[in-house]
């Protein structure tokens, strides 16, 4: 039967060109996993490894702004360059969502939770403003209203007007430099505004004129041992050509005014230091400052001074950042989540395989080494991802690749139960294997069709651990489809073309007495026309000659 | 040659038949008491939400040495209040307190260190800004509704709108079972929870879009016969389909069983083991959904379609002339399906109950 015999090689070709495709994928797939100078284990999420993760929620520096995504953008930057600044090796610095529903994620490993929060939270807007007045820093006023609405804050109050206007003032002696919230700063200022507001310290309350020298005027900062060798470590900044001339003109102007101390006579002869709208500190002009350089002196340990001075080289956040939620994980806790982690998925895995195998039997076999191809491409891609886009596996990655081994499986059961279908209908195990698939390939790929969309869908729209599971999802997805086109199908053709399995003993689970097909108990009535008895009865025979 | 059928091979065939469509009244019922059992509790009862929804700071100290009674004393010397202090697994205590500053959760941490004789860093610390669950809820629904959207779309343009409305309803008949089981038991709220619930809405879709793709290559050319209502070969899928429908609920059990045994066995409560529980009575639900609830009721909006109504109309006067010509007492509606099979004569059993279409590789041959 010539037309045959040529309809049978191109089969056979096209099957042997899917598995060559295959191997090609996977080979490419392991070098990109492996290339040289990479890490060869996949990333791992911080719940597994141990760490902290801070995420934070941006909002507008002035109210009533839109975030942008390019200030997003920047403020991960910043955020990385400070973390890397520290010296953290493998921090994740990531941007959820964008806009106002935007939260940045930021996981360490060993950094203490309070010293990442405060690295990566500090807004960091510094200005320089001159003195206005010093007062006590008790309320001058029982202004209960303005009390009131400080109830719950989380941030500090601070008071701005665009003049020294009777409001200013009123306002600015109800403030209470005594609640340790309004010392902690984390309201940036308006540097264009007059500014009421604390000492770090809570040791005064000033009242401060627009600011002179922004933060922006920054070039470099460093830390050191204050010059004279008292006062402890400081915090030394360079200024560019604007905010040196702008120093140097304060100064002078500034060092010509009387003293001034706490209720003391004013205007005074000091500028303050404003960082996050608290005064870290007011030093006053001892001489004229020419040299486009100063000091900020305020009680810091070495650590505090060197933080400080990382987080000012790299200028201020375009947004304030405020703590949503602040998770550690021991790295005890994460290893042995890890652990449980990986003995589920061989669980699961040996469940899955130990039932296939039993219902079937010889396909069963074929679905074994198909979960197996997944399983290897999967771990390359997780490996290369992390590499290249930073992907890591978190606990809720991992629980989706275990959930995924039952979908995975879903579509060779799919695919096994069309053969049987079609062996049911009279067909050989030949023309079944082939037939099957073109049915069961509709099937399969509406089906993961619908499970890729869910899975992007939540990647796109939601934050945290909802979008490590998704990805982990929609990757198991993809690798499900490539398997079962370039693996189980033409493993399962290639099975069905073996002496053995043509001879349909029970072991091969396609046992066509079994299923009702061809060779079942003849018909009482002859059948449809198109599938002759005789033909298909002896169409293995025939067509292995 | 004397091998018996295989249950799978007499369903298919037709052999053997549940009337999986006929008796969706009973089904209907059944589910509605489950449903309403589900809304009741979440209506009565609500959900226990974890501290990533209320906000709040939650510790977790591992292999301690220190009694529940020891960590409460510790956190209360802090910061006072009533924390819920817990044990989980082997030696896990679990301390659950309202928000906290930076500050506090420091000074709490140090003191469960101290109290428990381990190193504060062992302590796991999560705390919660008050308002960012919120945030977190409003994501999770924005991203149903989208993608509730997008699968409606899709699904109406791969099948018709009618199988995507049935679909609909079956996935909102699981997840509805998945919250009222969490209300009902107590089980607290995570967004690990939340991402099983957004898991069983793509697997109960995967489930019925299987079914669906048999119903519809059963009916296909169902209006041009009078040999089977749309009913009757919609039914014959679910019972071709039945096999694999519980093959790949098991298969796709079977993993989130193990995760499941190894979440409670060794880690006690954590992501994994809320994730699991959600899946498990989701997909469990979710194949029951496919078979019982999406078919009739797909079938039953079919029925209203006027093509489909004569289908119907025909095959029931051929079916009462076949009668009369047998002198039989076929013919009755409720019994349809199993006149079905009965009184198509002109087909040998173990033939398919829909037009014929030769396997794609016999085709041009004869």
């Amino acid at each position: 039967m010539p037309p045959k015999q040529s309809s049978r090689t191109g089969v056979r070709s096209y099957v042997g060109r899917q598995l060559i495709a295959l191997v090609a994928i996977v080979i490419a797939l392991g070098v990109w996993a492996f290339f040289p100078g990479q890490n060869t284990s996949p990333r791992l999420g911080l719940d597994l490894r141990g760490g902290t993760q801070v995420i934070l929620k941006p909002q507008p520096v002035q109210e009533g702004q839109a975030i942008t995504d390019q200030q997003l953008q920047q403020t991960v930057e910043i955020i990385r360059a400070r973390v890397d600044g520290i010296g953290v090796a493998e921090a994740e610095v990531t941007v959820q969502g964008s806009g106002d529903g935007a939260a940045i994620v930021v996981a360490v490993p060993d950094v203490s939770q309070e010293r990442l929060v405060e690295l990566v939270g500090r807004t960091a807007l510094l200005d320089f403003r001159p003195v206005w007045s010093i007062d006590l820093p008790t309320p001058t006023v029982d202004d209960t209203a303005a009390a009131d609405t400080n109830d719950g804050a989380t941030s500090a109050r601070i008071v701005q007007a665009d003049d020294n206007t009777p409001e200013y003032q009123a306002e600015l002696a109800a403030l209470n430099c005594l609640d340790p919230i309004n010392q902690g700063g984390g309201t940036p200022d308006d540097p264009d505004l007059w500014l009421g507001t604390c000492a770090q310290d809570g040791a005064a309350k000033y009242s401060l004129q627009p600011a002179f020298i922004r933060g922006t005027n920054v070039t470099d900062a460093s830390a050191g041992i204050a010059q004279g060798g008292v006062g402890g470590w400081v915090v030394s900044l360079t200024f560019d050509s604007e905010g040196a001339a702008a120093l140097s003109q304060a100064s002078q102007e500034l060092y010509a005014l009387p003293d001034c101390a706490p209720g003391g006579a004013s205007p005074c002869n000091a500028f303050a230091i404003v960082l996050d709208g608290v005064v870290v500190s007011s030093p006053r002009f001892n001489e004229p400052i020419l040299g486009g350089q100063a000091q900020i002196e305020g009680n810091f340990t070495a650590q505090e001074a060197q933080d400080l001075a990382n987080i000012l080289s790299y200028g201020a956040l375009p947004v304030t950042l405020s703590v949503e939620e602040v998770t550690t994980i021991s790295p005890t806790l994460g290893s042995d989540q890890l652990r449980a982690g990986l003995i589920a998925g061989v669980l699961g895995l040996i469940l899955v395989i130990v039932y296939l195998l039993l219902y079937y039997r010889a396909l069963g076999l074929a679905a074994a080494l198909s979960l197996g191809v997944a399983g290897v491409m999967l771990y390359f891609l997780i490996i290369a991802l992390g590499n290249a886009i930073g992907f890591t596996l978190t606990l809720a990655g991992v629980a989706g690749i275990i959930v995924a081994i039952g979908i995975t499986a879903d579509t060779f059961i799919i695919y096994f139960e069309r053969i049987r279908d079609e062996i049911r209908e009279g067909a050989s195990l030949r023309q079944a294997t082939d037939a099957g698939w073109v049915r069961a390939r509709r099937t399969l790929l509406a089906a993961d069709f619908v499970t890729l969309l869910g899975a992007i869908v939540l990647y796109v729209l939601s934050v945290g651990s909802v979008r490590g599971f998704a990805f982990a999802l929609g990757l198991t997805t993809i690798v499900d489809v490539v398997v079962a086109f370039l693996f189980t199908h033409p493993a399962v053709v290639l099975f069905g073309r073996t002496k053995w399995m043509q001879k349909g003993s029970w072991l091969t689970g396609l046992d066509p007495r079994r299923l009702g097909g061809a060779a079942a108990p003849p018909p009482e009535e002859p059948k449809d026309k198109s599938v002759p008895v005789g033909a298909s009865a002896g169409n293995d025979e025939g067509e292995e000659s | 040659m004397s091998a018996k059928l295989s249950l799978g091979a007499r369903l298919y065939t037709g052999e053997t038949s549940v009337d999986f469509v006929g008796r969706r009244r009973t089904w209907y019922i059944m589910s509605g008491i489950i449903l309403l059992i589900a809304i009741a509790a979440v209506g009565i009862r609500g959900l226990n939400l974890g501290v990533e929804f209320t906000g709040g700071a939650v510790f977790t100290v591992p292999q301690s040495s220190c009694s529940v009674e020891d960590a409460r004393t510790a956190t209360q010397s802090v910061i006072g209040g009533e924390p819920i202090v817990t044990q989980t697994g082997q030696d896990i205590i679990r301390i659950q307190t309202e928000p906290l500053s930076q500050e506090q959760n420091l000074a709490v941490t140090s003191a469960l260190g101290e109290a428990c004789g381990i190193n504060s860093t062992d302590v796991t610390v999560q705390s919660v800004g008050p308002t960012w669950g919120a945030e977190i809820t409003g994501k999770a629904l924005q991203a149903l509704v989208v993608f509730l959207i997008l699968v409606v779309v899709f699904l109406s343009i791969y099948f018709e709108w009618r199988m995507a409305l049935a679909a609909l309803v079956a996935l909102f008949h699981d997840v509805i079972i998945t919250v009222g089981i969490y209300a009902l038991t107590g089980l607290e709220v995570t967004p690990a929870t939340v991402i099983g619930v957004l898991t069983i809405l793509g697997y109960s879709l995967y489930d019925t879009v299987v079914v669906f793709d048999k119903v519809k290559e059963n009916t296909r050319g169902i209006t041009g016969q009078s040999v089977q209502t749309y009913s009757e070969a919609a039914n014959l899928a679910v019972n071709q389909t039945v096999v694999r429908s519980i093959n790949t609920s098991v298969v796709a059990l079977l993993p989130v069983v193990a995760i499941i045994i190894v979440g409670a066995g060794l880690l006690g409560a954590g992501t994994l083991l809320d994730l699991a529980v959600a899946l498990f009575i989701g997909m469990a639900a979710g194949t029951y959904s496919s078979i019982f609830i999406a078919t009739p009721f797909l079938a039953q909006l079919k029925e209203h379609q006027p093509e489909i109504k004569a289908v119907s109309a025909r095959v029931a006067a051929r079916r009462s002339s076949a009668a009369k010509r047998g002198g039989g007492t076929e013919g009755d509606e409720t019994t349809a399906v199993k006149a079905g099979v009965a009184s198509t004569t002109a087909l040998a059993p173990g033939e398919r109950q829909q037009p014929k279409r030769r396997p794609r590789s016999k085709r041009g041959r004869g």
